[in-house]
């Protein structure tokens, strides 16, 4: 135990400024806590789902996960089942086989919902295209929120898409005024 | 070159690890499967073809290891009865291999005992085959329904856990198949094929510059192994030689993948039993890692940095000398977090006995790659058939025998150390010119690339028409060889350690649903 609270001590801390959403500039983390519980009124739930991609995305959006980005800081949380989720973390291209899978899942999550497609695929089927295995981009299974092109997209890019996409929520759809956070 | 006395003259390849590649009729065919297999090779692939358009109806090749290098053996099938015998009673790899290339081109393993469909679920007609070339790979069919038949376990208390196609993590998909008594596993059966998106039709038509991004996306994880093996089928099918400098970089951003997966692995690996310190340190190390790689090749997972003649881009001797930093710096850094694993007896009591497989199920399975070495099988191309410039490096390949997720860690760790090794070699002594050399197919020919990624042996297959368009490629991945093996790591094991045991392997999906 000694040793691994020394290790964590020489360290300290590396987490980084989030990204502006959808630009390059830095931005506070408590800023971005700030927003994503003004518009939300609690922790975003992410569900990622996987619908063909070749797993470049995956990678960089597990990165999203270590130190440097810390999105759970942010209040961002991937979560296990769709039901728990408010955004649908999207890659692919969408294979034929996975089209019923996606839709269910789309379907599993509670309204209002977000979609954000992640990488050149998901955005509109990339290199594998639309063909007997493949329906393309995200968009044309579910609709989809915000795109977020790269092959695969950085994790900045991809959390400033995530943000573009809870700030994009319409008013109506958002938190009623009355709404406090925690326990009602 | 004649082999295994079979009268059946193989041509070597314009290849740096040694290919050689035969047509062979139906009965030097089954001689051949029964040679290797006695002789302790493996099978690395198989795969259909139609080769109507040069007017020979379709085809079956199979690919296997042997001692003297890789053998392609090509045999030709009637247009009207395309059928082959079954190569699965000598190596249990093929059954899955001969289900695909059976649901992709129509070629049927004869006397074959599992015929269910295994890539085609009900997106496309049962006699629709996407390669078959009176086909152009753009239709669309109503969806059917898809009712798999599962192996059925019966039996006092037995209950079934069906997980999957979409996964609680961040994951690809696919769907396994629990068999349980209380907690413990009696059988896994996998179903796979959600990732197909039709890759090795979308590289039929294509020039070979342009499959080369293709074959660079089949496994994302894999980027640096897939683009070097097509590049490495290109340059064998033109005949041309890549610089030495560019063989050199290529190794290097290769053992950068490793390393990058092995990292990422270890942190996971502790993540799943509960360890969250390896998660948070060891993904850390990767996100530095992957940060050089952007600045050094322009990629943070180096895709498109190899092509068919060389690498996309040199680099300067200021990278040279911060690569080499980085891996003193990443070095002390994992003997420390190797230590820490080492002396916690909470997380070896998770990894230990967990998720066993014996070096003699793993022969008899064709476990392969890093999941092999774990289990006692020695093969690794680059201390086998060590081309340059592994000829160059002695590379040490390291085995364990316990086979459990304890010794698939420790392969890791060691792999790490060995690779961070070579990185800092060929970085030192990166020899001067040109990266680059244009290699672009205007004829008919074959070609093969065969290179150790960080999971197992690569393979691709690549051939060409008159006008140097692709008519055929074939990409293997090694999780092909190492899915089944899962099934067999679990048994006896208890669901919750699934995930550990799962991520002990980390095979790819994509790779193998094509």
């Amino acid at each position: 135990m000694w040793h691994i609270l020394k290790y964590i001590a020489r360290r300290g801390r590396v987490t980084e400024p989030a990204p502006e959403p959808l630009a390059g500039t830095h931005r506070p983390a408590h800023l971005i806590h700030d927003e994503i519980l003004a518009i939300l009124g609690r922790a975003l739930a992410i569900r990622h789902v996987d619908a063909g991609s070749c797993n470049g995305c995956e990678l960089e959006i597990n990165a999203l996960n270590n130190p440097y980005y810390n999105i759970e800081g942010l209040g961002i949380r991937f979560v296990a089942s769709p039901r728990h989720a408010d955004l649908l973390l999207v890659t692919g291209p969408v294979s034929r086989n996975m089209e019923v899978a996606l839709r269910r899942t789309y379907d599993a999550t509670p309204a209002p919902k977000l979609v954000v497609a992640v990488g050149d695929c998901g955005c509109n089927g990339g290199i594998f295209g639309e063909s007997y295995a493949s329906c393309g981009g995200v968009s044309n299974v579910i609709p989809v929120d915000v795109s977020v092109p790269g092959c695969p997209p950085s994790p900045a890019e991809i959390l400033a898409g995530i943000l573009a996409a809870v700030q994009a929520r319409p008013p109506s759809e958002a938190v009623p005024a009355d709404f406090a956070p925690g326990f009602n | 070159m004649d082999f295994f006395g079979l009268d059946c003259r193989f041509e070597r390849l314009d290849a740096p690890v040694p290919i050689f590649g035969a047509r062979v009729h139906a009965a030097q065919w089954s001689a051949l499967a029964l040679a290797v297999a006695e002789a302790k090779g493996r099978l690395v692939s198989l795969w259909g073809s139609d080769e109507r358009g040069a007017g020979d109806g379709f085809a079956v090749s199979a690919a296997y290891a042997t001692a003297d290098g890789l053998l392609w053996a090509k045999l030709g099938l009637e247009a009207e009865r395309p059928a082959y015998p079954d190569i699965s009673r000598f190596f249990p790899a093929a059954i899955r291999m001969q289900r695909a290339a059976r649901d992709l081109v129509g070629v049927e393993a004869e006397d074959a005992g599992d015929v269910r469909p295994w890539l085609r679920h009900g997106a496309w007609p049962a006699d629709y085959f996407p390669l078959r070339l009176e086909h152009t790979g753009q239709e669309r069919f109503e969806a059917q329904a898809d009712a798999y038949p599962f192996v059925l376990v019966e039996g006092d208390g037995v209950h079934e856990i069906a997980v999957g196609p979409v996964h609680a993590g961040t994951i690809e998909p696919g769907h396994f198949r629990f068999s349980v008594v209380g907690e413990k596993v009696l059988r896994l059966e996998e179903r796979l094929g959600y990732k197909h998106k039709g890759i090795e039709r979308r590289f039929m038509g294509m020039d070979t510059d342009e499959g080369a991004r293709l074959a660079g996306r089949v496994s994302g994880d894999s980027t640096v192994a897939y683009a070097w093996a097509y590049a490495m089928a290109a340059e064998s099918l033109v005949g041309v030689k890549v610089p030495e400098r560019a063989a050199w970089l290529r190794a290097l951003m290769l053992e950068r993948e490793r390393v990058a997966n092995h990292l990422g692995d270890l942190g996971a690996l502790g993540n799943d039993a509960a360890f969250g310190f390896a998660l948070a340190q060891f993904s850390r190390l990767r996100e530095d890692w992957l940060r050089l790689n952007r600045e050094c090749f322009g990629h943070r997972l180096m895709m498109d940095c190899v092509r068919p003649g060389g690498v996309a881009r040199d680099v300067d001797a200021e990278s040279c000398a911060k690569l080499r930093r980085q891996v003193t710096a990443i070095a002390s850094e994992v003997a420390e977090l190797k230590d820490i694993y080492d002396e916690h007896a909470g997380l070896q009591d998770r990894l230990v006995t967990t998720g066993r497989v014996t070096p003699e199920l793993a022969a008899r399975l064709g476990l392969t790659g890093l999941a092999g070495r774990a289990s006692g099988q020695t093969a690794d191309l680059r201390a086998d058939f060590p081309w340059p410039p592994y000829d160059g490096l002695a590379v040490a390949a390291r085995t364990h025998r316990n086979g459990d997720v304890a010794a698939r860690v420790a392969m890791r760790f060691e792999e790490c150390f060995e690779s961070l090794r070579m990185i800092d070699a060929l970085a030192a002594g990166l020899p001067g010119g040109a990266v680059h050399e244009p290699v672009l197919a205007t004829r008919d020919g074959i070609g093969a690339g065969w290179v150790e990624g960080w999971r197992g042996e690569v393979f691709v297959a690549l051939e060409t028409d008159a006008r140097g368009r692709i008519v055929r490629c074939h990409c293997h991945d090694p999780s092909w060889q190492n899915w089944p093996v899962l099934e067999h790591a679990i048994i006896g094991n208890i669901v919750p350690d699934f995930p550990l045991i799962n991520k002990s392997f980390n095979l790819s999906y994509s790779g193998q649903d094509l």
